[in-house]
């Protein structure tokens, strides 16, 4: 069994891990007696196990917050973590951030403390200042937030400490597959491809955030695990013309950099689906893929036409990527297929989605509803309308669609074509909404857009969070 | 007493252990080689009879050890807090999902976890009884229903120029303490058990552990350094991973350890009792009120826990800061096949005063008045005004300062000027509406069993003059350990870091009472005050025996001795009373003087004092999705010469977030089969950073001074900011009213989906969108 090999604090660890299934969190307590780090909910919703992944990018050192409950050893191949024992100075000198922490009261049962520690010296390393988006993702019961904020508002008027500035990020080499037989890390498109066509039965694990809770909460072992998140051509972006290619292994952080210039409505909803932790290594193919009802991307990227590639050995289709989604956990996807990237049309000016929860920030979508329209002169000739939440898998208004194309767009077709929305949706009731909750939000949401287009005389259209 | 103020603002005492990651939890403890790990089976049906368990593939599964039923234990099945029998394993019938029916010891916390699933278990189902209705129609109640009555309630009501009846519901809560539940027992000789637990209850933990072993209790210890957090979800919910663990030690000779995967900490704990209050209440056209009725439901889960006193303190609490001249408050505690609804910041109180709250509001809506003005005439007559009033159970209110403290807030927030900007904004903006409520606190400070409000404290001086200090309070992140250890050094006149600060220990405070009910620092800290006077008094005699002069001429001020123009040092004088065989040690004990109480018939004076506060928010609500945001709070709570003002304050900012995460985000979910489908941070939302209110405003009330003699003059701060969360409620509620006609009965929580179904509730075309005009 070969080694992974990794650094924890600046310190070269050889571990190993036959089963493929053991985290970060559960090494670092259990194996590496580094307690600092706290386990709160074993799904990456609390951050109390936050720990941050060290890399060098054009030249600067780049902190990435991540949840160590659902990171599993082997996607640590090669890469360098901090945890809360490793940011104090070499003499006991505390960061800007832990000093403040305790100047504002930050602190109350400590629990969270570790974690919120992690997020926010990630934040003053990488110089963010927007605290709420940084703290989403780490619940505090105690202190109701303030004191906190105001400690990292404080710690980022303070200079990075000489420790963290000298820190030497080791340089890694290309990563090397280092798997088995039954499990694998590939690093090389070609060859993962056709390894995939002959083992379809793997289980592919791209950022892990979902694969994470079948092993911390299921309690499933997973059938020769293949770990995808470094091969280098997944990760690609690239644009041409009016459409972006953004491969299946991009994570949603990267995403968001990329896609926000073009559609900055969807670049607010990426920002609330899961947390800085959870975008670090969560993926836009990872997204897709599960084949989740309530996954945040797909009703947008439908609306957007966008295509899906998927590829075996070295034969690529590309489909609708709403003909990808079949039935409930039922995808279009062959065996040994697998999603190589996704390709998104850029020119729609048009084009808004909206995301309705319980929470603000890191809340799963009662309803996420995507929509564009295009108009000549006030007639629609090209409409596109998808949600999340309202049926088995992300799906368009094929109805509401048909009837509107064509029509002049004003308030009484909206109206109208609200009422055909019970055709194309009959949506459940659940823990996260009834099923009557989420038909008025799809129709109210349709009204939304409408308002929004019409630029409503000059009212504030919707809720300023800070 | 003293004019002494021991204000100071240290930070918490674990602050650089918190920050660094240092500070150890339960799970944090190093284990010892041979420790083993727990998991509990756990029930998929909420009623049912236990035909059958096959353990077989659980024995067979990776690294078990050892499985147990409840006929493998050694002595009594029980867990409970109150005199009602609480299995720790369910014996012939399961009342709740998620219930434990056997425990599984095994080498590896997930391998017991796994084991903990392989049972094959055959349960006849029997219909369950979930909701408030299933009970009520079932009769299913813990005891007759309870009356507390004053005046002749009916007749002032019926006697009444206006009348109007309502009804509220509100949803539970689980306290989602970062660290869940954990315990850690490690075999002594000769029967002996020490025990780590994450309890806010050490001395219950050893009764039960006592009782489960069938040892007495000096066989067992039980220490607790701190809580990851704790808000009332370890006063006894703690019970059941202790005697499992001590159990499971005993059994095996080895050292055992366990804690609950979060879901299952959802699924087995208990949580902030969920509630319907009825209500028909009489009133003149100024909004005064003659009389009120209030049924007050109380739905309490599958076993008693300590729902009787959480139901009798929502009684208590229906006034809030209130007269009611003739009021009738009825509660019924219903037996459900759900969770064991538990103590949880405000015991009963929050529920208690959201009713009386939505009571006022209601009355303002019917009169079109500004509800403050409403509340401001309902309150009681403040300390000087020469006729003071009793509460609905009897008890004079001597210290109502409410008007005050409001008056002070109506000013710095400027609550009028907003509210006539906010009825103008509403106006103008179709899509979004703002809302404004000013909601005041009053809540009574003692627990209401009147015995458990006695605490001790054991003080240590060493020949170097270093201070130990142990009380039977328990640190769960809420500052007791250094608010304690202020008192210490202040009595003793020392600089802080000279007293240590130890876990509480049952080996050292015996018969502790658990630290709730917001009394840690007045208890314990009286305690430890009085411990530490014992020792000066002691270090007195001596040196008054020493200069052959009476005890009343040495003078002990600043840590410095007087006795005829000589001074002594503390380090000096502790030597010197070593050296003469003086005790150094000393303990303290305190009861709460002035109580006495009568639950049954509701009459007494349950209370030592009350504390006071209020809260304005301000929010904002989208109508057509109802997702709203608090733009703006604003906090005067008052904390009576406070010990540490900075602990206070957070104290106050967390408990408002806690209280309007109740009643806003938090939800709790059971399907039809009884099994909760929010089980986890992923579906269960408790306010995240963003959710704090985008301006926010706190103050200490600066006037704040306790008549009664309590530790330097202050308040109990633990459980009264929460309820100044429902000032969040109430203004949802009051932006939604700006556009429907008819009162808005807005249920808690209110989620997106409650606000917006309230809106359409109570109108259908919500208003002409092109002109933007309601």
């Amino acid at each position: 069994m070969s080694k992974i090999n990794f650094f924890i604090n600046d310190r070269q660890i050889a571990a190993e891990d036959p089963s493929g299934t053991t985290t970060l969190l559960e090494w670092l307590r259990e194996k590496a007696y580094l307690k600092g780090t706290k386990e709160g909910c074993n799904e990456g919703d609390c951050g109390a196990c936050t720990v941050i992944i060290e890399s060098i990018e054009d030249n600067r050192l780049i902190h990435s917050a991540v949840n160590s409950c659902i990171l599993f050893l082997h996607q640590l191949e090669n890469k360098s973590i901090r945890t809360i024992e490793g940011v104090s100075g070499p003499e006991g000198d505390l960061h800007p951030v832990q000093e403040a922490m305790i100047k504002f009261n930050g602190n109350q049962c400590g629990f969270c403390t570790p974690g919120i520690v992690m997020s926010l010296v990630s934040a003053h390393t990488n110089g963010t200042s927007d605290l709420d988006t940084i703290l989403a993702g780490n619940l505090c019961r105690c202190t109701g937030y303030d004191s906190i904020i105001n400690a990292g508002e404080e710690s980022l008027k303070k200079p990075r400490p000489d420790w963290i500035d000298n820190i030497e990020v080791p340089v890694h080499e290309v990563p090397q597959d280092t798997g088995n037989g039954t499990i694998r890390n590939p690093v090389c498109l070609d060859e993962f491809a056709d390894w995939y066509a002959v083992n379809p039965k793997a289980t592919l694990i791209a950022g892990g955030t979902d694969v994470g809770l079948w092993v911390t909460k299921d309690l499933k072992s997973l059938p020769s695990p293949c770990f995808i998140s470094d091969i280098p051509e997944l990760k690609k972006v690239k644009i041409s013309g009016n459409v972006m290619t953004v491969g299946a292994a991009t994570n949603l952080t990267k995403f968001d950099d990329v896609i926000s210039k073009y559609y900055p409505s969807l670049s607010v909803m990426i920002n609330r689906f899961g947390s800085v932790q959870i975008r670090n290594v969560a993926t836009v193919g990872g997204n897709i893929a599960n084949g989740s009802p309530i996954g945040d991307l797909p009703p947008a990227l439908i609306a957007l036409k966008s295509k899906l590639i998927l590829r075996r050995k070295d034969t690529r289709r590309k489909l609708p990527l709403e003909d990808f989604f079949l039935d409930y956990g039922v995808q279009d996807r062959q065996s040994g297929e697998f999603v190589e990237g996704v390709e998104i049309p850029l020119q729609h000016e048009w084009f808004r989605c909206y995301k309705i929860s319980k929470r603000r920030d890191q809340d799963i979508s009662a309803v996420c509803g995507s929509f564009l329209m295009e108009l000549n002169f006030q007639t629609i000739d090209d409409v596109r309308i998808a949600f999340g939440g309202l049926a088995a898998i992300p799906k368009r208004a094929s109805a509401t669609e048909a009837f509107l194309l064509g029509k002049t767009l004003n308030l009484e077709t909206i109206q109208m074509a609200m009422e055909l929305l019970e055709t194309d949706f009959k949506p459940i009731s659940d823990m996260r909404a009834s099923g009557a909750y989420r038909m008025q939000i799809a129709k109210n949401l349709l009204l939304k857009y409408y308002f929004g287009r019409q630029r409503m005389s000059g009212h504030q259209q919707s809720i300023s969070t800070r | 007493m003293t004019e002494y103020k021991a204000q100071s603002n240290i930070h918490h005492d674990s602050a650089r252990l918190h920050v660094t990651g240092e500070a150890q939890y339960v799970d944090d403890l190093v284990s010892t080689e041979g420790t083993l790990h727990l998991a509990f089976g756990l029930s998929k049906v909420a009623c049912g009879k236990i035909i059958s368990v096959d353990l077989e593939p659980v024995w067979q599964s990776q690294g078990v050890v050892k499985v147990l039923l409840c006929t493998h234990l050694p002595a009594a099945n029980d867990v409970s807090p109150s005199p009602y029998w609480e299995p720790l394993l369910a014996k012939d019938n399961v009342e709740y999902i998620g219930q434990p029916i056997f425990l599984v010891i095994a080498d590896t916390n997930l391998n017991a976890r796994k084991a903990a699933r392989k049972a094959i278990m055959e349960i006849e189902e029997i219909k369950p009884l979930l909701t408030i209705d299933d009970a009520l129609e079932a009769n299913s109640l813990f005891e007759d229903p309870l009356v507390y009555q004053n005046g002749d309630p009916e007749s002032a009501v019926d006697r009444s120029p206006k009348i109007l009846s309502g009804e509220i519901e509100m949803g539970g809560q689980e306290h989602f303490y970062l660290e869940g539940q954990v315990a850690m027992a490690i075999p002594q000789e000769n029967d002996g058990m020490l025990v780590y637990s994450s309890t806010q209850h050490p001395s219950e933990v050893q009764h039960k552990i006592a009782d489960s072993l069938g040892v007495p209790m000096n066989k067992v210890r039980v220490e607790v350094r701190r809580m990851g957090g704790g808000f009332g979800g370890k006063e006894s919910q703690a019970n059941s991973v202790a005697c499992a663990c001590a159990i499971a030690a005993n059994l095996t000779g080895r050292p055992c350890r366990f804690r609950y995967d979060r879901d299952d900490d959802f699924l087995i704990t208990g949580k902030r009792h969920d509630c319907r209050i009825a209500y028909r209440v009489g009133f003149d056209e100024a909004g005064k009120i003659n009389g009120v009725i209030i049924d007050q439901f109380v739905r309490c889960g599958w076993s008693l826990d300590l729902s009787l006193p959480v139901a009798d303190r929502a009684m208590l609490h229906s006034d809030n800061t209130y007269f009611l001249p003739a009021s009738k408050i009825t509660s019924y505690r219903l037996k459900t096949n759900t969770q064991s609804a538990t103590a949880f910041r405000g015991f009963g109180g929050p529920q208690g005063m959201v009713g009386i709250e939505r009571i006022l509001d209601h009355i303002a809506h019917e009169l079109g008045m500004d509800p403050l003005d409403v509340r401001r005439i309902n309150f009681y007559n403040p300390p000087n005004s020469g006729s003071l009033q009793r509460t609905h159970y009897g008890m004079e209110v001597e210290d109502c300062i409410i008007e005050e403290i409001v008056d002070e807030l109506v000013s710095t927030s400027d609550y009028r000027n907003r509210r006539q900007e906010i009825n103008e904004w509403n106006d103008k903006n179709p899509f979004l509406k703002k809302g404004i409520a000013l909601t005041p606190v009053k809540f009574g400070i003692s627990f209401t069993l009147t015995h458990l409000n006695q605490a001790g404290s054991l003080v240590h001086v060493y020949r170097d003059g270093s201070i130990h200090l142990n009380h039977g309070g328990t640190e769960m992140g809420q500052g007791l350990m250094i608010k304690i250890a202020q008192i210490a050094a202040n009595t003793f006149g020392q600089p802080i870091g000279s007293v240590r600060i130890t876990p509480a220990d049952t080996d050292k405070v015996p018969n502790t009472s658990a630290t709730a009910a917001s009394s840690g620092t007045d208890i314990n800290g009286m305690a430890t005050k009085i411990a530490c006077t014992k020792i000066i008094d002691r270090l007195i005699g001596f040196l008054a025996e020493r200069h052959q002069s009476h005890p009343d001429e040495v003078r002990f001020e600043q840590g410095e001795f007087k006795v005829q123009n000589e001074t002594y040092g503390f380090k000096e004088v502790i030597n010197d009373a070593y050296m003469n065989r003086i005790s150094l040690s000393a303990t303290g004990f305190y009861s709460t003087p002035k109580l006495h109480w009568d639950r049954k018939i509701g009459k007494g004076r349950p209370f030592f004092y009350f504390a006071y506060g209020a809260a304005v928010s301000e929010v904002m609500i989208d109508v057509l999705t109802g997702e709203n945001k608090l733009l703006r709070a604003d906090i005067i709570h008052d904390v009576g010469n406070s010990v540490n003002p900075a602990i206070d304050l957070g104290q106050v900012e967390g408990g408002f977030v806690q209280g309007y995460g109740w009643l806003t985000t938090e939800e709790l979910y059971w399907d039809s089969k009884g099994y909760l489908r929010t089980h986890a941070p992923s579906t269960y939302k408790i306010p995240a950073c963003r959710d704090r209110p985008m301006d926010l405003r706190v103050k200490l009330w600066e006037k704040g001074w306790n008549r009664e003699e309590t530790i330097f003059n202050s308040k109990a701060v633990g459980e009264p900011p929460l309820m100044l969360g429902i000032s969040v409620f109430l203004a949802l509620s009051n932006a939604i009213a700006s556009i429907t006609s008819d009162y808005p009965s807005l249920n808690a929580p209110a989620t997106p989906e409650r606000i917006l179904n309230t809106l359409t509730r109570n109108y259908q075309v919500p208003f002409d969108f092109k002109s933007g005009r309601n």
